[in-house]
């Protein structure tokens, strides 16, 4: 399963999140059925997986807001399990995140949503901090907004503000949930750019979940498919551009990945989806 | 087990009524406790102590003219009932007296909480139902911000103050529509000497056994508010559903602590 990994631009030694063996059922159902994953210090690591397959779940046990029914999640080298309150809100710290829906404070402005970490969490002066609000919404290109309630401005817009809230406190790492879902592609790619700078010019550790594969390929080191629970594949980008512009494999895992990737109709996923009992269903009523 | 289950279908009915009532009181426990923790800290905070300003104007500010006119409204219907009985006795002036006592007792806190769970109670709620189903609650955790600092406190806080002020407000306008009522409806020989014999009437603990029921009104309701709110899932549905529910705890909640309360006020003759 987990794969030998060739990519030598970061260190091995330096795993800043390691996930092992996360077993998570919601209702009886196993969302997340074993999944270990490591990423390294300064590498964009990007999670794929078809809708409903626990990309946002594995995320939030990530960060601590989910706990698992067995296995542990470390980040820098701390395993959240065992962590009390105090010492995970001090973890907190050190990551961001950009959510689904960009989860702006609804009765805040957009300014305010990037100064509040700054105020909750620094002892800088009001000054200070309006300052640092403007250099963190330039970065994301939003400067101009900053007077306008989230209600105020487009889906593209918020994801940005969500950036820019996220990297208030210069974290070391950042986890993106589908940052550029939803988004027109010219959008979408300045976004792939917003991670791709943060990531080279800051040094930070960027975990991305996504299902849009043009802006996988564009910004990740290294890449993993979750399927059904469990991580099919994790290896660098180098490695899944092969078997995305290969023939099929005759490989059952790996032709799935390669028609996730490809997003052909056909192949082992639609075959999985269109077998399963659908004969017994349809023989069931003919015969009742 | 699920064949007990099966046979004792009313056994089972009750006691996962039971159970969920347990679990919902210790819930709510669980809750408060944390923002009875979290109060200290909370008032540390400018910001905090900011939010709790903006609340009280939320909560107090917006629901004095509506509090107003329903115990106005409460002052004319008691007088009116209250007249024709006393009548054969010759002691309609002693409405003044008896709309003293229940007024300021019990008819004060009660409807004024009742105005504001439907007015501040269920709005809490949608609004802390809101958030959590914009994700906005868990961008607060993975932030390293308490939601209970952050919203509980200033919410549960700002309710109790501002039932207490509500209540004193809402006592007088009983009174006052004891008075207006005698005076241009019954006859102007009732309302003479109306304040002096209201004021004979009420002892300071009628008025004092009034607030204390009205802060723990105050703390019922917001506390409801936010749990339901907090507790909500699953969208829009979920939080028509926590406005609703909290409405309805409340209320119960209310006549509930109005007895206990009541009970614990006989037995020590306060
Ligand atoms: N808190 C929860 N309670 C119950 N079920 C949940 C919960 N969170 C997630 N699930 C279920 O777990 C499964 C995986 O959800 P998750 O949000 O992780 O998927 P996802 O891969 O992020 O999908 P998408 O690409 O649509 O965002 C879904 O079927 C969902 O219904
Ligand atoms: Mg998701």
């Amino acid at each position: 399963m987990s794969q030998k990994d060739t990519s030598d631009r970061f260190n091995q030694d330096q795993t800043v999140i390691r996930v092992v063996n996360l077993v998570k059922s919601f209702g009886g159902r196993r969302v997340l059925d074993g999944v270990n994953l490591e990423v390294r210090r300064g590498e964009t690591m990007v999670i794929m997986g078809g809708s409903g397959c626990g990309k946002s779940t594995l995320l939030r046990h990530m960060i601590g807001s989910l706990f698992p029914d067995e296995g542990y999640v470390e980040l820098f080298g701390q395993n959240l399990n065992e962590l009390d309150d105090k010492s995970l809100d001090s973890l907190r710290l050190r990551f961001g995140i950009l959510f689904q829906s960009g989860a702006l404070y609804n009765s805040m402005t957009v300014g305010e949503n990037v100064a509040l970490p700054l105020r909750e969490h620094t002892n800088l002066d009001e000054d200070t901090i309006q300052i640092m609000v403007k250099i963190k919404l330039e970065q994301v290109g939003l400067r101009y907004a900053e007077n306008l309630m989230p209600s105020e401005i487009s889906g593209g817009m918020k994801k940005r503000a969500g950036l820019a809230r996220a990297i208030a406190l210069d974290p070391e790492i950042l986890f993106y949930d589908e940052p550029s879902a939803g988004l027109d592609p010219v959008t979408s790619a300045e976004i792939d750019q917003l991670i791709m700078d943060l990531s080279r010019k800051l040094g930070v550790t960027s975990v991305v979940v996504t299902h849009e594969m043009d802006s996988a390929f564009r910004i990740a080191d290294r890449m993993a498919m979750l399927d059904a629970g469990k991580m099919l594949k994790i290896g660098p980008r180098s490695e899944f551009e092969a078997l995305r512009d290969g023939p099929e494999t005759g490989d059952e895992q790996l032709d799935l990945i390669r028609q996730f990737i490809r997003g052909d109709s056909d192949g082992p996923i639609t075959r999985r989806r269109s077998s399963a009992g659908f004969m017994e269903d349809v023989l069931g009523v003919a015969e009742d | 087990m699920s064949d007990t289950v099966k046979k004792h279908g009313l056994i089972e009915v009750i006691g996962a009524a039971v159970l969920n009532g347990i679990s919902y009181i210790g819930g709510m426990a669980l809750l408060l406790s944390d923002t009875v923790k979290t109060t200290i800290e909370t008032f540390k905070r400018p910001s905090s102590r900011r939010a709790i300003v903006m609340q009280m104007h939320r909560v107090g500010v917006r629901s004095v003219g509506i509090v107003c006119l329903v115990q106005i409204f409460i002052g004319v219907i008691l007088t009116l009932q209250l007249a024709p009985p006393l009548k054969p006795w010759g002691q309609v002036d002693k409405i003044a007296n008896i709309i003293g006592v229940a007024g300021f007792r019990m008819l004060g806190p009660i409807l004024t909480a009742v105005v504001i769970s439907g007015f501040a109670g269920a709005s809490i709620a949608a609004e802390i139902g809101t958030m959590v189903v914009a994700e906005e609650i868990e961008a607060l955790r993975a932030s390293a911000l308490n939601p209970v600092r952050f919203l509980v406190v200033p919410r549960i806080l700002a309710t109790f103050v501002m039932m207490i002020f509500l209540t004193i407000i809402a006592d007088w306008m009983i009174a006052l529509g004891g008075y207006l009522t005698s005076l241009l409806v019954l006859a102007p020989k009732v309302s003479i000497g109306y304040w002096g014999r209201m004021q004979e009437q009420l002892r300071m603990r009628d008025v004092v056994s009034g607030l204390i029921l009205a802060g723990v009104f105050g703390i019922i309701i917001s506390l409801i508010a936010c749990h339901e709110g907090l507790k909500v899932r699953g969208g829009a549905e979920g939080v028509g559903r926590a406005t609703t529910m909290t409405v309805v705890y409340s209320i119960v909640g209310i006549v509930v602590m109005a007895c206990i309360f009541t009970m614990i006020f006989y037995v020590f003759n306060f």
